[in-house]
């Protein structure tokens, strides 16, 4: 592997912080109790969980029994997702998203209507940016939930989430967000944004893979995805997983200090590297830029140059940047995300994201828009036998 | 025996790309490439969604192209070897100029061969592209064919591989010189048994993977089954191919369900009963009809051939001497080759008649080792100057 590497993927996943390796190892070597147990080996680790649950309470702003551990953001969404479902009595029921959704929002969708569940799918505009209006018209007297996104994984896209909750709580409709992308790079506030649930996950903020959080409102109805003892009160069967848990709970706390301060840090390298981009490259547009966005997160449209090679070379070089989401690279389809903001499916091929994160330099970011720069302009000078698709 | 190939106005043009399928070839190919210690990068092609047409999806078949079980042995063979990997997606090419022409040609009453198709369009083609776009100028395969460089004439010359029954030269009749100047085929000048051999030297993990035999996107070799079930897929009702079975004299001797069920040369599945043998002698797309008869009948001398490339030697001037194969497991047999002055057409006449010459197979022209070039057949023609 060619080093040093540059990693430009924090949307697919992050570095461990050091805190949280640290924290990790000790409870992986020394507190091996059960949270469930009477004994001070059990006393210690549930401790240790519900220390990490206020941290992550903290982080969102919540009540600490609000949050429950899950394994991830998937099991966070699928638990709010089919959880508020089958807590209603409506003998019909019906569930709101929208287009550019994560899978684990959509294909739950895909399943609930299987189910026999109304599902309406609301579209997205060219900014990428969801209206509460179409939310409002989407919901009929059946529907039981609304869940929207946060922040987009791959434009970045920050959707009005607390306009959309006034309009759920005019219609007596519940909301969940999936916040895996927006938690840790801008503030999340539960209460501002008035959801009743809101899905986190640990390896997007420097936590280890296999540990998440959903965020559910005091008093809300919610039946367990899971069956089994009564481990987060009752919300989430299984033994606890507590180191991962710890090191949630110490990501949490990291991500949380001084949150403001690195988020204008990346904001302005990720500026700095669009600009020096659109300084370089012909024909380079960057997705979704008129509307509000992480600070961490680039997409970018290289017309005419196949995204695929791009990222591969890039990769050759010593950089880590993706094509559309991680979960649908090798897939046939273009990104489902940059169809549904209304791409055509050839220029949805030809983007790439790039998100920064706090351990970035100026220097990395400079590198890779040299690297950028000399592998568009050699995919131009090839794109006469790339675009000649069959004409031999 | 890894020559090297020059000219390359590349920087990066040490790098190369190995096709890796997940097969035991390629997998030694980027092994043994890697040891010599080029810079290479391993790539798997996807090219068909094996989900698609899920009723001729047979229980549990694996090791077919495309497979998930294929790119995973390909991605754990890259890991062992430490070798970056990738996958690129090449399915929408694949389903254009390989699966099309291939329903096309059997609704016409021709016997495709994909694999030709595959090579043409895909592997010496995108593949070649997204090489260089990665800043690979050459490619390596785990082909069995031989490649040199004709020191005199300068000219790129395609050679029969060292392991005759391996031998895949076949398929290969449409490389251009720009294509062979930046490919190598590392297997061309090695037995099979030594490939595997060389393969657990170099703890390739799955040297002792049986071979693929079948046409990777149809499974099971049931073709008409995928022809049908592809149609279905794109909305198109699959009888409008059926027809009338005549035999040699025009007399009819019953309906068929679709052209595309038959090839030349073939005797089970006619549903005609005869006291002798029947076969299959022609099949004629525009009427939709399928001619069949005694197996004598299978034999021709002459046929026409199409859309000729020349790949060892420049355009003859006008006759050729040269062995000439009908089928992969055709032995190549003796035949004059009238070359057309203006068009890139043939008139091939065997020293002796040849069983089922088939239109839509190749025709592949070869002296010794050495592949002249080839084209597809046209049709038989009779006797008869």
């Amino acid at each position: 592997m060619p080093s040093p590497r540059a990693y430009f993927d924090h949307n697919a996943t992050t570095p461990l912080a050091p805190e949280v390796l640290d924290g990790m190892v000790e409870v992986l070597r020394d507190g091996y109790g059960n949270a469930s147990s009477i004994h001070q080996e059990g006393q210690h680790a549930r401790r240790l969980v519900d220390h990490a649950r206020r941290a992550v309470a903290a982080l969102l702003h919540a009540d600490p029994r609000e949050v429950v551990f899950t394994s991830g953001g998937t099991e966070a969404d699928n638990t709010a997702i089919f959880g508020a479902i089958a807590a209603t009595a409506l003998p019909r029921k019906h569930f709101v998203t929208t287009t550019m959704e994560h899978p684990a929002v959509l294909h739950a969708a895909d399943a609930l209507e299987s189910q026999g569940v109304g599902v309406t799918r609301v579209p997205v505009s060219g900014s990428g940016v969801v209206s509460p209006e179409a939310i409002r018209t989407a919901i009929t007297p059946e529907t039981v939930l609304v869940s929207v996104m946060h922040a987009n994984n791959e434009t970045g896209a920050i959707q009005p989430i607390a306009e959309i909750a006034r309009v759920c709580r005019d219609a007596g409709v519940l909301l969940h967000s999936d916040a895996v992308q927006s938690v840790g790079k801008i503030p999340v506030d539960v209460r501002e944004l008035g959801v009743d649930f809101l899905a986190v996950s640990g390896h997007k903020i420097g936590a280890p893979n296999g540990v998440g959080a959903l965020y559910m409102r005091k008093g809300v109805a919610c039946a367990p995805l899971l069956h089994g003892g009564k481990h987060e009160r009752g919300r989430r069967p299984g033994t606890e997983n507590v180191a991962g848990i710890h090191g949630f709970g110490i990501a949490a706390s990291v991500a949380d200090s001084a949150l403001l301060s690195k988020a204008n840090y990346i904001e302005h390298l990720r500026d700095e590297f669009e600009m020096s981009l659109m300084d370089r490259i012909p024909m380079v547009r960057v997705n979704c830029a008129q509307s509000p966005r992480l600070p961490n997160t680039s997409s970018l449209c290289f017309p005419e140059v196949d995204g695929e090679p791009m990222v591969i070379a890039l990769d050759l070089s010593g950089f880590a940047v993706s094509s559309g989401a991680a979960c649908s690279s090798g897939s046939v389809e273009p990104s489902h995300v940059l169809t549904a903001i209304g791409l055509s499916r050839q220029d949805a091929r030809s983007c790439i994201r790039v998100s920064l994160g706090p351990s970035n330099t100026r220097e990395q970011v400079m590198a890779l828009v040299e690297s950028l720069t000399a592998a568009v302009a050699h995919l131009r000078r090839l794109s006469p036998t790339m675009t000649s698709q069959g004409n031999r | 025996m890894m020559r090297e190939k020059d000219g390359i106005a590349n920087d990066n043009s040490s790098r190369i790309a190995v096709a890796m399928s997940g097969g035991v070839d390629s997998s030694v190919v980027a092994a043994l490439l890697h040891s010599q210690g080029r810079n290479i990068v391993g790539m798997t092609m996807q090219l068909w969604n094996q989900r698609r047409l899920p009723e001729v999806a047979s229980e549990g078949a694996t090791g077919r192209c495309c497979s998930l079980d294929d790119v995973y042995d390909a991605r754990y063979v890259a890991s062992q070897v430490g070798i970056p990997y990738y996958v690129v997606n090449f399915e929408d090419r694949f389903e254009q100029h390989v699966v099309k022409p291939f329903v096309q040609d059997y609704l016409e009453g021709k016997t495709p061969i994909p694999c030709t198709l595959c090579n043409n369009f895909i592997k010496f083609d995108q593949f070649l592209d997204m090489a260089a776009s990665v800043g690979a100028g050459m490619v390596a395969t785990g082909h069995y064919a031989r490649i040199r460089q004709d020191p005199h004439s300068g000219r790129w010359q395609l050679l029969r591989a060292v392991d005759d029954t391996k031998d895949q030269t076949y398929f290969l009749f449409g490389l251009t010189q720009e294509q062979l100047s930046r490919t190598l085929f590392p297997l061309g000048e090695m037995r099979k048994e030594d490939v595997r051999e060389l393969g657990r030297q170099l703890q390739v993990p799955i040297a002792d993977k049986p071979d693929s035999q079948e046409i990777c996107f149809v499974p099971n070799g049931d073709y008409a089954a995928f022809i049908d079930a592809y149609l279905r897929e794109q909305g198109l009702e699959a009888a409008a191919t059926e027809g009338q079975i005549l035999d040699e004299e025009g007399k009819s001797l019953g309906r068929h369900r679709g052209v595309h069920h038959f090839t030349v040369g073939q005797r089970k599945g006619i549903g005609v009963a005869r006291a002798e043998p029947l076969y299959v002698i022609a099949t004629e797309p525009s009427s939709q009809t399928v001619v069949v008869g005694a197996g004598d009948s299978l034999f021709r001398k002459r046929m026409r051939v199409r859309d000729v490339n020349w790949i060892s030697i420049a355009k003859p001037e006008q006759l050729l001497r040269a062995q000439v194969r009908i089928r992969n497991r055709h032995r190549p047999s003796f035949a004059d080759v009238w070359v057309n002055k203006s068009e890139n057409r043939v008139e091939v006449l065997f020293d002796d008649p040849q069983r089922a010459i088939t239109p839509g197979q190749g025709a592949v022209f070869y002296q010794d080792d050495l592949v002249l070039g080839g084209g597809w057949i046209d049709q038989a023609l009779s006797d008869e100057a």
